[in-house]
């Protein structure tokens, strides 16, 4: 058999299955990294034995015996006593069940999701784990995207999974009295990397780019797993708004064009359109959450290129005041003041602005973008220029940092 | 703890500070990161260096000076400036180096200051 084939099988297994693998080899084990060790090995024997014996019928109940088979060899070496044995022929029965059986072993993502968000894992590991467990990403990848020595970042995945093992973290699916708080840590881990990859405006950094792919693939799997949640179908409804917009956040000399200056034109309609029905879909539901409200946000912001005219700043403001009663990020605050300025004016936008606490603002770029925006709208230039400079020298991007370049360049010298 | 953030530019990121067209936004972008720093009470010091081609490298070999024009290294990226930060840790000051203006190209390294043994 060519060994191309047999490589394009291993990727496929890889690409469509690996999460599911993990998930239901931990489920059982209740051990993260041990599931990933033993499903390595299968990879690596697959890569072995199948170019001679040729690609099984089903790839995925190959790969999982043979992984199951690696685990039983871990634990009988790591333990040797009595009990363990009989630990051993449940895993061994299980396991021969499997071989004879079917492609459709049970899919466990959504435990394991839940696993990642746990509230006994550390909030920064949350994310990273999920990327890594159920997308398959590597630890050096992911420190990248999240700004973390590599070395720290494997530590903390380390760290996480053996927390999950030995604190004995169950793989189930929450109470109803847990279930909100526990699935929005799952939606925020998720937003978390959507997030990371947004910021990216050039997408000049492929990995990070990426990365929003690969949240709006956990969205839609999520989606999958839990298909009436309005929360889920508002995370994804949000992603996609903002995936639709991706491009025309440059214009074709590569300058930064702000969200009401955006060639509409060039706004991706099918993720559009997908995102308003998932909007439409949650609403129904009669249940408010602040992925719903973000994304009729965003909603609002297309309705100007649909039906023209300017956008309705009045409705944003009201969405955000929702949102900063749900959740009063500094985010969400910033926002109602961009947004309360563009509807009643820069005197009311400033006074909203004003009531963050200025400790809580010190890095935080957007709220100094803002504030420079409202000062010189306000004609208080040196006090504008101030905050200018401010947002410029905590910008990351350079795309960013170049269009508040241009805009204090565009004011008069003080 | 102090970090130092050495900042190593390529032969065009030497080249912007005096570019007619670009050089502008070039030095606005340092002074606004300085003070960024600054408005975070974080920063130490720091400094923009002249290009490697200025540099005189004093060596001590077997006893005896050695004194060379240009740099130690002669590597494609070149030193050309550092910042000397106080975070509580490595996380903040990767995000301080994240912000770093430099061009395209440039590497930041963020290494911990040494702390002499009590």
């Amino acid at each position: 058999m060519p060994t191309s084939d047999v490589s394009g099988a291993i990727e496929r297994a890889a690409r469509d299955s690996y999460g599911r693998l993990v998930a239901y080899l931990s489920a059982r084990s209740r051990d993260v990294a041990a599931a990933e060790d033993a499903l390595a090995e299968a990879f690596h024997s697959a890569l072995e034995t199948w170019p001679g014996s040729g690609v099984p019928a089903k790839p995925e109940a190959w790969l999982l015996v043979a992984a199951r088979r690696r685990l039983i060899d871990g634990v009988r070496r790591s333990r040797v006593h009595q009990e363990s044995e009989s630990t051993l022929r449940v895993l061994a029965n299980q396991a021969q069940e499997l071989a004879g059986a079917v492609n459709d072993f049970p899919d466990e993502r959504l435990k394991l999701l839940f696993v990642c968000a746990h509230p006994a894992i550390d909030g920064a590991a949350r994310t990273p784990l999920m990327l890594q467990t159920v997308l398959r990403l590597d630890a050096a990848h992911i420190a990248s995207a999240f700004l973390i020595k590599p070395s720290t970042m494997g530590q903390r995945l380390t760290r996480a999974k053996a927390k999950i093992r030995d604190a004995g973290i169950a793989f189930e699916i929450p109470e109803p009295a847990e279930w909100p708080d526990r699935l929005d840590a799952v939606l925020e881990a998720i937003y978390a990397a959507y997030g990371l990859g947004w910021g990216d405006v050039t997408g000049a950094d492929a990995r990070t780019k990426n990365l929003a792919t690969e949240a709006i693939t956990l969205g839609r799997l999520l989606l999958k797993l839990l298909p009436t949640e309005p929360e889920v179908k508002g995370l994804l409804a949000l992603m996609l708004y903002c995936e639709a917009r991706r491009d025309a956040r440059l214009d074709t000399t590569g300058n930064f064009v702000p969200l009401s200056e955006q060639d509409t034109t060039r706004w991706a309609w099918p993720q559009l359109k997908e995102a308003h029905e998932l909007l439409l879909s949650a609403e129904q539901a009669g249940v408010v959450g602040h992925f719903q409200l973000e994304a009729a946000i965003q909603s609002v912001h297309t309705r100007r290129a649909i039906f023209g005219g300017p956008t309705d700043w009045e409705e944003i403001a009201l969405l955000y005041e929702g949102l900063v009663r749900l959740a009063p990020t500094i985010g969400a605050q910033v926002g109602r003041s961009a947004a309360v300025a563009e509807a009643r004016g820069a005197v009311a936008g400033w006074a909203l602005l004003q009531t963050i606490p200025p400790e809580s603002v010190t890095t935080y770029q957007p709220y100094w973008a803002q504030a420079a925006h409202l000062l010189r709208k306000l004609g208080r230039d040196a006090e504008a220029k101030n905050a200018y400079m401010q947002a410029i020298g905590l910008s990351e991007n350079p795309v960013t940092r170049d269009f508040l370049i241009r805009k204090v360049a565009e004011m008069a010298p003080v | 703890m102090k970090y130092t953030l050495l900042i190593y530019e390529n032969a065009a990121g030497f080249a912007l500070r005096n570019d007619p067209k670009k050089a502008k936004a070039y030095w606005a972008a340092w002074p606004a990161y300085s003070k960024a720093l600054q408005e975070a009470g974080v920063m130490v010091g720091g400094a923009g260096l002249e290009p490697s081609k200025t540099a005189t490298t004093v060596q001590l070999r077997d006893g005896k000076r050695h004194v060379q024009d240009g740099p130690y290294a002669d590597s494609k990226e070149q030193l050309g400036g550092f910042y000397i930060i106080d975070v509580p840790d490595l996380d903040k000051a990767l995000e301080w180096a994240a912000r770093v203006p430099a061009a395209p190209g440039s590497v930041v390294e963020v290494r911990p200051n040494l702390v002499p043994p009590s």
